[in-house]
């Protein structure tokens, strides 16, 4: 090993230690390698979801089963237009950690904060609306176990749907819950001056990274059970 | 940590493009899920059939397009080096066989139960009378005997 490390051209160095090859911060590669198995595991369920969906000859519709809407009227029906509000304020919440970044890059404490505190507003107004739609389907009769609603032909449905959207909202919504403690984390380590006294922002862009992918999964998830 | 502050000196720099690199991909993630919603508003109560399966085929590439906005520029992969984006894109491409296997595999189970499963084909053809409340409370079809009353 030694031979060919002392032997060594430009590219050799580059693999050789004491440099990064990826020219990013060992943290952040780890970070982008945890949320690539993550990426694994919403995929084994989202993937045990449509082969159990492509072996069943019914499915429930979605928008008969997702057409409530907090402070609607008994008899109104709206679907689409909740789930359409958490996703808004998904996407609005990457948009504001996105800023929060780039605020870091720049040494702006200020913007930081700003947009951390934006942040943490938009992932606890997301676990709310889940919170509210998770209730609401309970006092629906629906539960990992129930399901009170019929395929789309009419004819009885399976446990499947229910416990297939609880497992995987859940997890997604445990996901978004972790995320938000992270990035009270983060905005208490920046109010406290601890990136100052480092000299970068690179704690955000990994609490960043791990919560553009909760955005990401939430793409897939939203898509799969209420528009499919 | 001084180099990757250097990794993204020629990105901070520039804070102009940068925000507007930002401003553009919000917009194409907004638009994007509008256009989805639009056609999800559309699909309410079509017949299944082959423009429903179209429309559904438009979900999913805005939805792939959507994933591919996040992690190349919110994620910022795009901006890595060639490597990196490999070691995360590679592996990923696994996928692709797990969804047609899988799926394949789901859809064979499906047409060998309705050939050789008569009690599967009938339940799936009986139909159950439609709920008569608002909140299907009284609605046991499917569990009579899971749930004997609702308990709140």
């Amino acid at each position: 090993m030694s031979t060919t490390t002392t032997a060594s051209s430009n590219e050799a160095k580059l693999w050789g230690g004491g440099k990064s090859p990826f020219n990013v911060e060992y943290g952040k590669v780890m970070m982008w390698y945890f949320l690539m198995s993550d990426a694994f595991t919403f995929g084994a369920f989202l993937i045990s979801y449509g082969t159990v969906r492509f072996s069943t000859n019914g499915w429930p519709d979605p928008n008969a089963v997702f057409r409530s809407f907090p402070f609607a009227p008994e008899g109104v029906h709206a679907p689409l237009v909740f789930v359409s509000i958490m996703t808004f304020i998904l996407i609005i919440s990457s948009v504001t950690m996105v800023l929060a970044v780039h605020a870091g890059h720049n040494m702006d404490k200020k913007g930081v904060v700003r947009n951390m505190i934006l942040t943490i507003i938009g992932g606890i107004a997301f676990l709310s609306c889940q919170a509210w739609e998770w209730n609401h389907l309970f006092h629906e009769g629906a539960w990992w176990g129930m399901n009170p609603f019929l395929n789309a032909d009419g004819t009885a449905s399976s446990t499947n749907f229910t416990n297939f959207f609880f497992t995987i909202t859940g997890f997604h919504g445990f996901h978004v819950f972790s995320g938000v403690v992270i990035n009270i984390i983060m905005l208490i380590m920046t109010l406290t001056d601890k990136f100052e006294q480092r000299g970068h922002y690179n704690m955000i862009e990994k609490a960043g990274l791990y919560w553009h992918f909760v955005d990401l999964v939430w793409v897939f998830v939203f898509t799969i059970f209420y528009l499919l | 940590m001084s180099q990757s502050h250097n990794a993204h000196a020629d990105h901070g720099t520039n804070d102009g493009s940068a925000i507007a690199e930002i401003k553009k991909v919000t917009i194409i993630l907004s638009v994007f899920t509008i256009i989805e919603l639009m056609l999800g508003f559309w699909m309410i109560g079509m017949p299944v059939g082959a423009l429903r399966l179209a429309i559904k085929g438009i979900i999913v590439i805005l939805m792939m397009a959507k994933a591919f906005y996040i992690v190349a520029y919110f994620m910022h992969l795009k901006h890595e080096v060639k490597n990196l984006i490999m070691t995360i894109v590679v592996p990923l491409l696994l996928f692709v066989w797990f969804i047609t296997a899988f799926l394949w595999d789901g859809n064979s189970f499906k047409n060998l139960r309705n050939t050789y499963d008569r009690h599967f084909k009938e339940q799936s053809t009986i139909k159950v009378a439609p709920k008569e409340e608002e909140h299907g409370e009284k609605h046991t079809s499917d569990e009579k005997n899971e749930v004997p009353a609702e308990k709140h």
